[in-house]
């Protein structure tokens, strides 16, 4: 009778350092419940500054750095003072239109997202499917991936002249180069996901008889989604990184010939304003594809 | 009587870098329509792959497996299997995972009302029309069995492999869901195939306990009749003597005569 006594000692010492932030809450709620709320808006207040006000004390910092040693005249680059002088109607307005080729930046950034969605969206396609053939059949990894490992090494703005050449167009060759950036890791991600199917769930696809097709959507792509969609944010990052390289060779209306065109007429505060939107939409489509990521697969990471 | 499921002289060998390893040697045995047989023996013997042959994800290699006479090479719903995992697919629902079966069994079979009818029958059946909205990740391992256990019923197959169904379980959850299966194997009279390595639950549930010798090239050592009226109570079977006689002779055969070898 000894051991039990022991056991329900232990029991009820082990929670309470565990527990030590639950009580308050559990206390607070049905004494005074306005009291109760009042403190986890406080709380959750408190949640937000701790990640908001370390970032923005440190921009504040660098831009403070940045005016102060390139403030003096003559300086190889502008001062932030004399960015938003310079630029102002850029950060302000990004959608105006004054010309064919005065346009906002966020009109410019639009051009560059449609043609990364056409190129993006191609390579998802793609990438997915021939991740599947070569991480189900062993006969088409060993033709395929020597060949992958080999062109995935290439970098984007080398298929360039050789798209220009194949296309005689700038705009399908600035997407093409898109879609072959984009699609190494989907495909090596998407296979690696295949293999991983554990083979369960083949077993209840064989029992099911269940055919390609059916297979295919209904246990494949669920089954080895996280690795898809790893894959697809890799690509959508390395996509948006091609894409303002291809333009500033390829020209047109997207953010990578702005930034050429600023440099050819010395508008340097226009380039680092860019720089700016290209730094944020790329933070939002990786954002984008992850948050799709975790919604798609929210059942499949547990089992 | 003609028999239900015939097992032909199986044998079964792995090629693995040349070499080649026998798994299962001579295995005969015929299995009557709402049988309930149990293949106990010990980790390693091949009593897993003997399941796999019959369900046809394996390839026998001499030999052949007879359904009302007819041989079976392939998988198929109408030789549905529990996985002893519950291999249920984490993304779907407790109702999905059914219905993933139904759907494809049935279609074209049962209209979209009565397909749906079907799959709550089926998880009434298991007592678990109430977490039919759950994923697999928010039930309890008994409870996955359960479901496991509903979407092999649901495909209603000739016959029902379990393949240790209840190896995962804690005792008490494990005795809940035998009770279960009893239960069901009554109402629904099919045949069942278990693989276990526990006596009390091979005594307990089957009409026949088939003793495999251990591998390499393991054959059936002994079959022996569970001669227990049924329906069975756990509680009242302790005491009796049909059912300790039947316990010793399935543990003399495991630990006296065909005992483990570390080395195997």
């Amino acid at each position: 009778m000894a051991v039990p006594v022991q056991k329900t000692d232990n029991v009820t010492s082990l929670p309470s350092p565990k527990a030590s932030a639950k009580p308050a809450e559990i206390v607070t709620l049905p004494a005074r419940k306005s009291e109760g709320n009042g403190k986890k808006v406080v709380d959750r207040l408190k949640g937000i500054a701790a990640t908001t006000v370390p970032p923005l004390l440190v921009l504040g910092v660098l831009l403070l750095v940045w005016q102060i040693s390139f403030a003096r005249p003559g300086a190889s680059l502008p001062a932030p003072s004399v960015i938003w002088a310079e630029a102002k109607d850029l950060i302000l307005d990004p959608f105006f239109v004054m010309g064919p080729q005065d346009i906002g930046l966020g009109l410019r950034v639009l051009t560059s997202l449609e043609r990364v969605a056409i190129g993006f969206g191609l390579a998802a396609v793609v990438g997915v499917l021939l991740g599947a053939l070569v991480g189900q059949s062993i006969w088409a990894t060993r033709g395929l991936d020597p060949i992958f490992q080999v062109l995935r090494t290439v970098p984007p703005l080398a298929w360039l002249p050789i798209s220009l050449a194949a296309f005689r167009d700038a705009n399908p060759s600035a997407i093409f180069v898109i879609f072959i950036t984009a699609i190494w890791p989907i495909i090596i991600n998407t296979a690696v996901g295949i293999r991983n199917i554990p083979q369960d769930y083949r077993n209840v696809a064989q029992v099911l008889r269940l055919n390609t097709f059916e297979f295919f959507f209904k246990i494949m792509v669920p089954s080895a989604a996280p690795y898809i969609f790893t894959g697809l944010r890799i690509g959508i990052g390395l996509s948006w990184l091609a894409i303002v390289a291809a333009e500033m060779l390829t020209g047109g209306v997207g953010i990578g010939f702005f930034i050429w065109d600023a440099w050819n007429s010395s508008k340097l505060s226009d380039i680092i304003v860019a720089l700016l939107y290209i730094g944020v939409v790329g933070f939002a489509l990786d954002r984008l594809v992850a948050a799709i990521g975790s919604l798609v697969t929210r059942g499949t990471s547990a089992s | 009587m003609h028999a239900y499921l015939k097992l032909d002289h199986i044998d079964k060998s792995f090629v693995r870098g040349g070499q080649t390893t026998e798994v299962l040697k001579d295995i005969s045995l015929t299995i009557d329509q709402g049988e309930y047989v149990s293949i106990i023996g010990h980790s390693g013997c091949g009593k897993s792959t003997l399941l796999n042959l019959i369900a046809g994800l394996t390839q026998v290699t001499a030999g052949a497996v007879l359904l009302e006479n007819r041989e079976v090479n392939a998988p198929g719903p109408e030789r549905a299997v529990v996985f002893q995992n519950h291999s249920l697919l984490p993304w779907l629902t407790v109702y999905e995972n059914v219905k993933l079966a139904v759907d494809k069994v049935f279609s074209g079979k049962k209209s979209r009302t009565e397909r749906h009818d079907w799959i709550m029958a089926n998880l009434d059946l298991v007592q678990m029309a109430h977490a039919r909205d759950k994923r697999p990740s928010e039930i309890s391992g008994g409870m996955k069995q359960r479901v496991g256990i509903a979407r092999a019923l649901a495909m209603e197959p000739k016959i029902l492999l379990l393949d240790e169904p209840f190896g995962a379980l804690d005792a008490l959850t494990r005795a809940h869901l035998q009770d279960s299966v009893m239960d069901i194997h009554a109402r629904l009279k099919n045949t069942m195939i278990m693989i276990t390595h526990d006596v009390d639950e091979a005594v307990l549930l089957s009409d026949r306990i088939v003793m495999m010798t251990n591998g390499p090239a393991a054959r059936i050592g002994e079959v022996l009749a569970v001669d227990l009226p049924r329906p069975r109570k756990r509680l009242d079977l302790v005491s009796d003597s049909r059912y300790i006689a039947a316990r010793e002779a399935v543990l003399r055969f495991l630990y006296e005569r065909h005992r483990l070898v570390e080395a195997a």
